[in-house]
């Protein structure tokens, strides 16, 4: 029932129990923290985008991108809507192709043109604007899925551990819900605990909050916050100005399919060097 | 009357009746499945796809009946002896992939890409985001038209009584003959599909229920105290 490994050199998930259960807080949230066992990844870099160009049709969405994202960094990417943000955020997935450039995971090749690009098994975890929750399954059968279909965990020890999940995100009282019967900052945070149950080394987020009413983005908002400060790798495409000048290290701006600004979010955001993004910020903060 | 109600009642009925109730559930089983090959197999590499289209034109566009009696005619002259009730099954069986084909395929596009992207991205394989994500939502999808396909396909099955087989169809034609009572005995076959058709739509309604998540939630509620009520969101995402 496992998932086979593809030559990565990720710890073997023969046995169930193998990996370092929820997060512990204050794990060694930077570079060498001895978190990622048995890998023979460059430490300081989870993610590496390099020249990533993605055309549709003959418009190019994306111009020769490259990010870099260290470990236990938290990057917001902000930017005005059809910057490429969201495009940009999937070819990091790996959910689309490039027409030119590469993405690295863990140094290992995820996406090159030309080729589709390889699954990440789930070591990326992604948290999408729909929510994208599997209707027919409870909050804790939608968290325990994959754990059990992909790496062939016991049911018992899965589900044990969807609800100690869902407790962390504050749904404990939950767990036997279906999503139709919770709200959408709720369902947000089970997809949050979705993703997590598969021990990703980094958790993308495309506009994780932009469908959901003010009341309920706070919670999702605090929920991310808590992950980031508990050591992991995240990359957020948001318009939540709030989010990025508290929660994020270091704020990317983009436009017109490149990457204009990429610094400290305190220096993005306060005292930004480009024309463009002084624009941008401008028309956010006076809205 | 009395000739009709004996008719209802009697055993010649009541085992066409259960022949006709076979015949229907095997054609429909075997459709159901090869609908779902199909479907999928259209997905696939776009030859299949063209084949697909090609059986589902051929067999769509000609009649039930037509392919009937071609199963029942043809097929020994290439050396194949098959019963009546097998040939049966056969052409209805064939013809109804056809239609499932394209009501499985409505099913599998009305499901949200959303979910075959989040279940990729959380390390399921295609065959298992298949099995656990995709075609259960399509099945709710799908079950109320198969049910009208269900429905139809008993009566369609009717036509098997072309080819003799001792249907409900040919038992009131044959008993009619006998006796010329035409009325108890159409009547008395009628009665019998009427009440296949009422328990057959009576568990499609059934399996709907069980299928439907918003009952499946309420039955939940209903065993347990009320600890958990949706709507009174409990927001303490600070609780760690």
């Amino acid at each position: 029932m496992n998932r086979a490994p593809r030559g990565t050199p990720t710890p073997p998930t023969a046995t169930p129990t193998p990996v370092p259960a929820p997060a512990p807080a204050d794990a060694g949230a930077t570079a060498s923290g001895g978190a990622a066992p048995a890998s023979t990844a460059r430490p300081g870099t989870v993610l590496l985008g390099q020249g990533m160009t993605r055309v549709y049709h003959d418009r190019t969405v994306l111009h020769g991108v490259d990010l870099a994202v260290p470990r236990g960094q938290t990057v917001a990417v902000l930017g005005p809507s059809g910057a490429g943000k969201s495009t940009m955020l999937r070819c990091l997935a790996g959910l689309e192709p490039l027409q030119e450039g590469t993405v690295a995971f863990q140094g290992e090749l995820l996406s090159r043109a030309g080729s589709a690009p390889r699954a990440a098994g789930g070591r990326i975890g992604m948290v999408f604007q729909q929510f994208n929750l599997f209707p027919h399954l409870t909050a804790a059968q939608n968290v325990s899925l994959a754990p059990r279909k992909a790496r062939g965990v016991r049911t018992a020890e899965a589900d044990a551990r969807a609800r100690e999940l869902l407790t962390r995100v504050g749904l404990a009282e939950h767990t036997d819900h279906y999503p139709y019967e919770l709200s959408g900052g709720q369902q947000q945070r089970v997809a949050i605990a979705r993703a997590l149950a598969m021990d990703p080394e980094l958790m993308l987020f495309d506009e994780p909050t932009s469908a959901l009413d003010p009341e309920f983005t706070r919670e999702v908002l605090a929920v991310m916050r808590d992950l980031a400060d508990s050591g992991m790798t995240i990359v957020v495409v948001t318009h939540e100005m709030d989010f990025a000048r508290r929660g994020a290290d270091r704020v990317v701006f983009m436009a017109d399919g490149r990457i204009v600004e990429d610094g400290p979010a305190q220096d993005v955001l306060t005292a930004p060097e480009q024309e463009r993004t002084r624009r941008f910020l401008d028309q956010i903060l006076s809205e | 009357m009395g000739g009709f109600l004996d008719k209802v009642v009697s055993s010649q009925f009541l085992s066409a009746t259960l022949l006709t109730f076979e015949l229907t559930v095997l054609s429909m089983l075997i459709g159901v499945a090869g609908g779902v090959l199909l479907a999928l197999a259209k997905g696939g590499p776009r030859t299949l796809g063209w084949l697909v289209d090609g059986y589902v034109w051929l067999f769509r566009g000609t009649p039930v009946l037509l392919q009937l009696i071609f199963v029942f005619n043809v097929l020994p002259l290439w050396g194949l002896n098959l019963s009546p009730f097998t040939c049966a099954v056969v052409a209805l069986s064939l013809n109804e992939i056809a239609y499932m084909a394209e009501i499985v395929r409505g099913g599998l596009l009305g499901v949200d890409r959303g979910q075959r992207t989040a279940a990729h991205m959380l390390g399921l394989s295609e065959v298992r985001i298949l099995r656990w994500v995709v075609l259960p939502q399509a099945a709710r999808l799908v079950l109320p038209p198969t049910g009208n396909q269900f429905v139809g396909m008993l009566k369609t099955s009717a036509l098997a009584s072309v080819v003799s087989v001792q249907d409900l169809m040919l038992t009131a034609q044959r008993q009619a003959a006998a006796d010329f009572d035409y009325v108890g005995a159409l009547c008395a076959a009628a009665v019998h599909y009427l009440v296949l058709t009422t328990l057959l739509t009576f568990a499609l309604r059934w399996i709907e229920r069980r299928l439907d998540v918003t009952r499946r939630a309420a039955a939940r509620r209903d065993r347990r105290p009320p600890a958990a009520q949706p709507g009174t969101a409990a927001l303490d995402p600070t609780a760690r």
